[in-house]
């Protein structure tokens, strides 16, 4: 697993109130008994730990971080394209 | 915005107030003590006082009249700019009107200053239901007899590089435009500024021959009691039954709500589902319409500002229209008044307010026929 994965996961599953381990990226986020404001905290959480800017809006939320892979595809990209820019 | 930098910020939109000059409208020595919100409270005043004909200073009037202002937040520019001194540019002291200049009953006591109105005075905070529960708490002093008169209303002036950010943060925030009611809406765009109105027994401005606006005939208020941000269909759907119910109304007998609008995902459905709930077979007859889509969400003023317009669709027969309604939206299907506005006579009308907290207000306002 990739530090980037691995730091995602680590924040979803401290809202999840689950171990690492336990959590399946295919899962749902509302299946996690996270809330849309859990996931505002999340996306919070991500930007601060990798000093990315996520354009997320909640009012279009589930069509864009529906599942866990969702949430790591995102940030993974996020740092690409940073990448790209330097 | 013009007001505020923008740089740092990916929301750079609001319903700012634009031109206006507080050297027009206070002496040097006023403004230092005045935060833009209490300067918006007491300019609204004036207009508000000077309309109603009322000399507060004669017979006593003052001390029987109540000064009830809704403020959700208080004098926020006060705060960020003693805040950027302090922190950001390292200084060591700030303002000495800091204080009472950023206290959220500030625009309440400098309207009571102004006006020499000492009767039962102060600021409701409620957030977004600020000043409906203002207007409807200061309708019921004066229908219960407490007082002769109320000077009530809303203001509010949050917009500031802090604020945003802390707008932006909960992700609510459209970066473009207010749609509410439509598909692709995509968050609330805030705003700011003051109303400000003067009730008096219907007795009263009769035997004064006062020009009458309009009447407040009812108010609801109710508590959803579930969460800290999320609408409930049930609170908002209670306090517009209790509003019917206080007025002594029939669902039948409105023809137009001007609704919390906000244009967030959550907000519009809920307050949709809301009405149906409140209206039965009704809801389908209303013409329900945000406002906030041409002035944005003042926050605490933004139920003065909606029963500003309220009023005047009863007095001039013509309803705001819901702008930027450019996509239905299955779980919004009641009829927003899209995009124009429309000539309709209107007899009774209720202003919605519903506020993070799950505080929630609701105004019935009757039309004025002329005697």
């Amino acid at each position: 697993m990739t530090d980037v994965k691995q730091g995602v996961l680590e924040i979803i599953a401290a809202k999840a109130d689950l171990d690492v381990a336990d959590l399946s990226e295919t899962a749902k986020l509302a299946d996690l008994n996270i809330s849309s404001l859990d996931v505002v905290e999340i996306i919070f959480a991500l930007e601060e730990k990798f000093d990315i800017q996520i354009p997320f809006n909640a009012n279009n939320a589930k069509v864009e971080f529906g599942a866990v892979s969702d949430v790591v595809r995102a940030v993974e990209t996020l740092l690409r394209e940073r990448a790209g820019d330097n | 915005m013009v007001h505020v930098p923008t740089e740092r910020l990916t929301v750079k939109i609001a319903g700012e107030v634009w031109g206006f000059d507080p050297a027009a409208h206070f002496d040097t020595k006023r403004i230092a003590m005045l935060d833009r919100v209490s300067q918006f409270a007491v300019v609204a005043s004036r207009e508000a006082v000077a309309q109603s004909g009322l000399d507060f200073t004669v017979n006593g009037i003052g001390e029987r009249t109540a000064t009830i202002i809704g403020t959700a937040v208080g004098g926020m520019n006060t705060v960020d700019e003693s805040y950027r001194k302090l922190y950001g540019e390292n200084g060591q002291r700030v303002h000495p009107f800091t204080i009472p200049r950023f206290m959220s009953n500030a625009p309440t006591s400098h309207i009571t200053m102004e006006h020499g109105l000492t009767g039962p005075a102060y600021t409701i905070a409620s957030a977004c239901a600020s000043a409906t529960h203002a207007i409807g708490h200061a309708y019921q002093l004066v229908r219960g007899g407490v007082v002769d008169a109320a000077v009530t209303g809303g203001a509010e002036a949050t917009l500031t590089v802090g604020t945003m950010k802390g707008w932006e943060a909960m992700r609510v925030m459209s970066a473009d435009c207010c749609r509410p009611f439509s598909k692709n809406r995509n968050g609330m765009v805030l705003g700011e500024g003051a109303a400000v109105f003067v009730l008096e027994s219907l007795e009263s401005a009769h035997a004064r021959g006062a020009e009458i606006l309009a009447e407040i005939i009812g108010v609801g208020m109710t508590a959803d009691a579930r969460d800290i941000t999320t609408p409930d269909v049930n609170g908002a759907a209670r306090a517009m039954s209790a509003a019917l119910a206080d007025a002594r109304l029939n669902p039948e007998d409105v023809q137009y709500i001007n609704a919390h609008g906000t244009g967030t995902a959550a907000n519009d459905a809920t307050e949709t589902q809301a009405i149906h709930q409140a209206f039965g077979f009704h809801a389908r007859r209303l013409a329900v319409s945000s406002s906030k889509s041409m002035h944005g969400h003042a926050l605490g003023a933004a139920g003065a500002l909606e029963l500003l317009a309220t009023m005047e669709a009863l007095r001039r027969g013509v309803v705001p229209p819901t702008i930027n309604l450019s996509e239905p939206d299955p779980a919004c299907d009641l009829d927003y008044v899209p995009n124009t506005a429309r000539d309709q006579s209107i007899q009774v009308a209720l202003s919605n307010s519903f506020a993070f907290g799950g505080l929630n207000g609701v105004l019935a306002v009757a039309k004025m026929e002329r005697h």
